[in-house]
């Protein structure tokens, strides 16, 4: 498999996961028990005291209809709903904050999140792997066991947990970073950076800790295995020095199952940063699908949801396209 | 496994206890069965004792400190904390051991059809297993959960749908590695039907697996229904792990001074997890180990 191949292969899949994730956010709210339209309607009404009118809730069901893209068979519904979502970013009005559309809602929030998951899914992945790595390539020693055990500790606490304990131990018991985090608004400048930097902490500590335990009980399997290899014990004859050894070789080559895993592993870290942001209020996509949720804005969760698995589906792409340069058997081929 | 007793050194203890349980007992397997087993026995025999239901908001006094009619006390409902957790866990459990059966007969039929069928079957089978690895599941369980709230039984259903895909990928792997196994063609060889190589070679293979996953599966069902109640999309009038940790939050338990109301489930948690987790990758230590891997 050449290299061209490779890349025409990942983008098919991509491709294929954007279609079937779109298409099942397009048919799920479809084979529900309970309509949003009607969901939305009793809820004017109840607003409204009852003082709608049976006509008035007819023309409001039929523009609903219309702005939700629920006219015309299912087919048609799909075939506007794709072309809407992948053509034209079209998500129509948020119910809430009308009349500002989904999309300028989103592109505002993205950034965010985009910027939270980057820094702390890197640095888990860096200071994960490095642990896993020091475990691994010691394997023999006691010392090392210790940091395979704070991987095991660490790994099967659920992500809420971790994050509830953060804010109990570091705003609370030590408050060392505020109890309810504040994100100004507007435009950016140095104090403002300051500030949103020192309130993004704790919940970057939360998806680095979550991502943390997984990646040193995976590196260090690895590594004890890559540690085996003839390669490294022609190494050590060779006279290279431990650190050489360990990062040249050892860890060049476990580095590559890892890539991959990261790369699948995407949706579960995201599912991560969601909560993270909804527990800490942070301003990102996550908040606003809680938000939309409990306001009943479906428009606005249809589209943050789109746009997740768009989001999703594109940083495991890039990571994939970025693996023919860790692994040159790919490219040599 | 006649392949692997064979090339073992003569004289070593496991090679002694062949026939005995004696293989499957390493740390990690005996840790989180103790925790597990304590869990899981306090979790299901407990609730015949219960003095009252400790759903029901309102049954005692509110926020009484720790005393022996109420051992972690009550928190602001008026809920007896220590039975409230008792019943979480027990439902948190019956959660994950559904989602658990729902997902291991899917993935298993999945995986080892898409591992020993192969060709363009296998790519499409893959395909789909990534693209439900890859889909983000929380921002689609919040879109269920605000237009069907009050259902647990669609929830269970809609964490089997979108959980199936990592097990079924494990699962075909082992098939990978499985179809290349010599003692496979061993056993054929040496005049053993499909029936016998099925449930004699096979099938002690894939139960291994079938055993990790489950409680794997378990483990992220559980997550996944904890996960939805902390930020209140499933139903948190239901006692769950992660519903006890909403009402304290939304309370504000740690302003009111009622550290045990979010302080025990946060542990109960840890345990329930660490102890689930020992025990899942205990099992795969001694099998790797009996299948001579390690």
């Amino acid at each position: 498999m050449g290299l061209v191949q490779y890349v025409g292969k990942r983008l098919g899949i991509y491709l294929a996961v954007i279609l079937i994730g779109l298409s099942i956010t397009f048919l799920l709210p479809r084979f529900m028990p309970a309509s949003p339209i009607e969901a939305y309607i009793s809820q004017m009404q109840s607003r409204a005291n009852g003082t709608i009118t049976p006509e008035a809730i007819e023309q409001m069901r039929a523009n609903l209809e219309q702005l939700y893209g629920l006219k015309g068979d299912l087919l048609t519904q799909y075939l506007n709903y794709m072309s809407r979502v992948l053509l034209r970013f079209d998500f129509g009005p948020s119910m809430s904050f009308y009349p500002q559309t989904v999309s300028t809602m989103i592109l505002g929030a993205l950034p965010w999140t985009l910027s939270l998951l980057l820094v702390s899914t890197v640095l888990a992945w860096l200071l994960g792997n490095l642990v896993g790595l020091v475990a691994g390539y010691f394997h023999t020693k006691r010392s090392a066991s210790v940091l395979e055990f704070v991987g095991i500790l660490l790994y099967p606490i659920p992500y809420y947990i971790l994050a509830v304990s953060l804010i109990l131990l570091l705003a609370y018991v030590i408050p060392i970073f505020p109890l309810s985090p504040t994100f100004p608004a507007g435009q950016m400048n140095l104090t403002k950076f300051g500030m949103v930097i020192y309130n993004s902490l704790l919940p970057a500590m939360t998806i680095v800790l979550a991502g943390f335990g997984w990646n040193i009980l995976s590196m260090k399997a690895l590594a004890v295995a890559a540690t085996e290899e003839p390669y490294v014990t022609y190494a050590r004859l060779k006279g290279t020095s431990n650190v050489t050894r360990m990062f040249s070789y050892v860890f060049r080559n476990a580095m590559l199952p890892q890539a991959t895993a990261l790369a699948l592993s995407l949706g579960t870290v995201f599912n991560g940063a969601i909560l993270t942001e909804i527990l800490f209020s942070y301003p990102g996509i996550g908040l606003i699908m809680r938000t939309a949720a409990g306001a009943g804005d479906y428009n606005v969760l249809y589209g943050a949801i789109a746009i997740s698995i768009i989001a999703v589906a594109t940083a495991g792409l890039v990571i994939d396209l970025i693996y023919p340069l860790l692994d040159p058997r790919i490219r040599h081929r | 496994m006649t392949a692997t007793t064979v090339s073992e050194p003569a004289g070593t203890a496991r090679s002694a206890s062949r026939d005995s349980w004696a293989w499957l007992i390493n740390t990690r397997l005996a840790v989180g069965f103790v925790i597990v087993s304590i869990f899981t026995l306090g979790a299901f025999i407990l609730p015949l004792f219960a003095p009252a239901d400790p759903s029901v908001q309102s049954t005692y006094m509110k926020n009484m400190p720790l005393t022996a009619a109420h051992l972690l006390g009550t928190n602001s409902l008026g809920q007896d904390i220590f039975w409230l957790l008792v019943f979480s866990i027990r439902n948190s459990l019956i959660l994950g051991g559904i989602v658990a059966v729902g997902v291991t007969i899917i993935s298993t039929i999945v995986g080892l059809s898409a591992g020993f069928i192969g060709g363009n079957f296998e790519w499409f089978v893959m395909l789909v297993v990534d693209t439900f690895i890859t889909i983000p599941l929380l921002p689609l369980l919040i879109m269920l959960g605000a237009l069907i709230r009050a259902n647990q039984a669609f929830l269970v259903l809609a964490i089997i749908i979108f959980g199936w895909a990592w097990a079924a990928r494990t699962v075909r792997s082992m098939a990978l590695s499985l179809r290349e196994r010599e003692f496979i063609n061993m056993a054929r060889f040496s005049g053993a039907n499909t029936i016998q190589i099925l449930a004699r070679e096979i099938f002690p293979y894939v139960t291994a697996y079938m055993l990790v996953n489950f409680i794997n599966t378990m483990l992220f069902a559980i997550n996944t229904e904890a996960t939805l109640a902390v930020i209140g999309v499933s139903r948190v009038e239901i006692p769950t792990l992660g519903s006890i940790v909403f009402w304290a939050l939304n309370y504000n338990a740690l302003f009111t001074g009622n550290y045990v109301w979010i302080i025990a489930p946060i542990v109960a948690t840890i345990a329930l997890f660490l102890g689930l987790f020992l025990l899942s990758t205990g099992f795969n230590q001694a099998f790797a180990n009996r299948r001579g891997v390690l």
